[in-house]
């Protein structure tokens, strides 16, 4: 380090540049291996002082070994530690905790909002879906047996008698009574399952989209085909709070999936100025905060589904709660707040 | 091929996996690509791991339920093993060393590719992505061998398509997973190399004198090689390669193999170290002088 030295030394020598720095490629080392393991908290203040100005020296030191040094060993060893001094260094800007309170505050919803054209798309590609069985079915029962599975429907299909029905709503004669003990076992089931099922939309979207797209009208033609079926025996508004109490957070859930796939599809489609791979990560990351996002709401909407759903039977209060969940969600994605970063 | 051909590959393998990285001090870190082995290596061990996290949580939860005997084991076992899952590689990825234990142990790590700061939103795009690039083709076996109406061709089509997705990173350069894709981000090398003694000034080493003559048949290349020997220490190797110095300058046997190359490792290197301080770098023997 000191200039001084290499002016009486006739002779550059890489030993001699070596024995002058070592000592600061150690304590360099020493000081990111403490960092890795303790994290920032644990640095005195004149450690942290040391940081930059220790990976700065070590970055010197990699130019001039790199232009003046034949020792492999030497070079490996600078290029490794400055690589990981750079990645440490410039790495983590915030705490974890400040991180989680602006995902909350502004970068969620942000992301959402951006979305909202294919959160739109897909929205109507689910009502288009419901539609398309709801007409089916109610004209013509048979068709039921098409769009639903026999082993999912669990006996609710156009045979039954009103009811039963009525019955695996919750609030008739033959509601279950030891149902309530593995309330929350359904609950979580519902939950791990349902977010598989988001995750695999939004994964999909890649595939230029198309794929989420189809599973997000499946998942309307199964709804619609349902709705037909208790339509048809008089129980459709009895089915609407059965299904509105959760619905409006695990449909709005799903909806906002696929539009994160959706996203992803459209940016490979379309680039537009941007090169396809930078596209391709710039929706990456928007969707990857929006699917964090969605995994929360299937946690509440799973909640609803296992405990809500199964104590509160009665039907105003049902559409009461649901309506809420959609307001509330409505409001924190799409109202404007002030303090927008993103 | 000729030996000169062959250096000039394994120069030309290396440049290709590396890939310019400007700090912002103007240093170029020159990262190198992690190969497909090294994650596929890195995959398995996270695998094991999870599976063997997932039996020690089951184990415990087990215990748990029996011990209350209420059912709420179940929930928690559920959302437990939904959340190693999911989670397993989002979380470590976070972490100040972005790479799950798999990846520590093979000594790589997830970087962003524009060079900023890797995003939390980049590694959980890239690590959902996983779940359909690992489930996808298992999820077409599986449809294939439970619906009997779907014919057993249709169900390799399924494998094949959804392979290619899963092994997309076998197809392009930068070694890019399609979750790495679509996050922007690399897996690049994070090895620690330990700091190897300088063996340039330890112990004796100018018991002999080349002449410029003897010194000038051999490049970096070479140099570079005799200095993996060196530290290698195998007596076998150092007596091989000391024997072929030897016959290529024309030599006699005359001193212990470690004194001879320490030797002439130090004036190669500071013949060749020299000249690169005056900007002529000869990259091998085949090089002119």
């Amino acid at each position: 380090m000191t200039p001084a030295r290499a002016v009486d030394a006739p002779s550059f020598s890489t030993s001699r540049f070596r024995a002058e720095r070592e000592a600061d490629w150690i304590a360099f080392d020493l000081l990111l291996t403490k960092l890795e393991k303790k994290g920032a908290k644990a640095l005195t203040s004149d450690e942290l002082l040391q940081l930059p100005l220790l990976y700065r020296a070590t970055l010197s030191s990699l130019s001039i070994a790199r232009a003046t040094s034949l020792d492999k060993a030497l070079l490996g060893h600078l290029e490794a530690l400055s690589i990981r001094g750079y990645f440490l260094v410039y790495g983590v800007r915030e705490s974890r905790l400040n991180r989680l309170r602006r995902f909350f505050l502004y970068d969620w919803p942000a992301a959402v909002r951006a979305v909202w054209k294919e959160t739109i798309v897909i929205a109507l590609i689910i009502i288009l879906g419901a539609l398309t069985s709801y007409s089916l079915v109610a004209n013509n029962p048979e068709w039921y047996f098409n769009f639903v599975p026999e082993e999912m429907s669990g006996g609710r299909d156009p045979r039954a008698t009103a009811e039963y029905l009525q019955s695996t709503l919750g609030h008739g004669k033959e509601a279950d009574d030891d149902a309530e003990s593995g309330l929350h076992v359904f609950a979580t089931y519902l939950f791990t399952h349902n977010s598989q099922v988001s995750i695999l939309s939004f994964a999909l979207g890649f595939a230029f989209g198309v794929p989420t797209m189809m599973l997000e009208y499946y998942q309307g033609i199964g709804l619609g085909a349902m709705l037909a079926v208790f339509a048809g025996k008089g129980l459709g508004f009895d089915f609407g709070g059965w299904l509105f109490i959760h619905g409006t957070t695990e449909l709005f859930a799903a909806a906002l999936s696929g539009a994160a796939g959706l996203r992803i599809g459209t940016a490979v489609v379309f680039p537009g100025a941007r090169g396809r791979l930078q596209a391709a990560s710039e929706a990456g990351r928007t969707a990857g905060k929006v699917m964090v996002g969605v995994i929360l709401m299937l946690l509440v909407a799973g909640l609803l589904e296992g405990f809500g759903r199964q104590l509160i039977t009665d039907t105003m209060l049902r559409y009461g709660i649901g309506t809420l969940m959609l307001a509330f969600w409505l409001a924190y994605y799409y109202v404007p707040r002030r303090q927008d970063v993103t | 091929m000729t030996a000169a051909a062959t250096n000039a590959r394994i120069r030309a393998d290396r440049k290709k996996k590396t890939r310019q990285f400007i700090t912002p001090e103007g240093v170029d870190l020159e990262l190198k690509i992690a190969s497909s082995g090294l994650r596929f290596g890195a995959l398995v061990l996270d695998l094991t791991l999870i599976m063997l996290s997932l039996l020690l949580f089951s184990l415990l939860v087990a215990w748990g339920g029996i011990a209350t005997q209420s059912d709420i084991a179940v929930s928690i076992w559920l959302l437990g093993a939904f959340v190693l899952r999911t989670f397993w590689f989002i979380g470590f990825e976070l972490g100040s060393r972005a790479a799950t234990p798999g990846k520590r142990m093979m000594g790589i790590r997830v970087v962003a590719r524009d060079g900023g700061r890797l995003t939390a939103d980049a590694v959980v795009a890239r690590n959902l992505i996983r779940e359909l690039e690992l489930f996808l083709p298992l999820m077409m076996l599986g449809v294939g061998a439970a619906e009997e109406m779907v014919s057993a061709w249709t169900a390799v089509a399924g494998v094949v398509w959804s392979l290619t997705l899963s092994l997309f990173l076998l197809f392009n350069r930068d070694r890019m997973r399609m979750g790495d894709l679509i996050a922007g981000t690399w897996v690049v090398m994070a090895e620690r190399a330990k700091l190897d003694a300088d063996i340039a000034t330890d112990g004796a080493g100018d018991a002999m004198r080349f002449s410029e003559e003897e010194l000038a048949v051999y490049g970096i290349f070479e140099l570079q090689e005799l200095e993996r020997v060196l530290r290698g220490k195998d007596p076998r190797a150092m007596r091989e390669v000391a024997d072929a110095i030897r016959a290529k300058i024309g030599r006699p046997i005359a001193e212990e193999d470690d004194v001879f190359l320490l030797s002439y490792y130090r004036q190669l290197k500071a013949r060749l170290e020299r000249k690169l301080l005056f900007g002529k770098r000869r990259e091998d023997k085949n090089a002119s002088d």
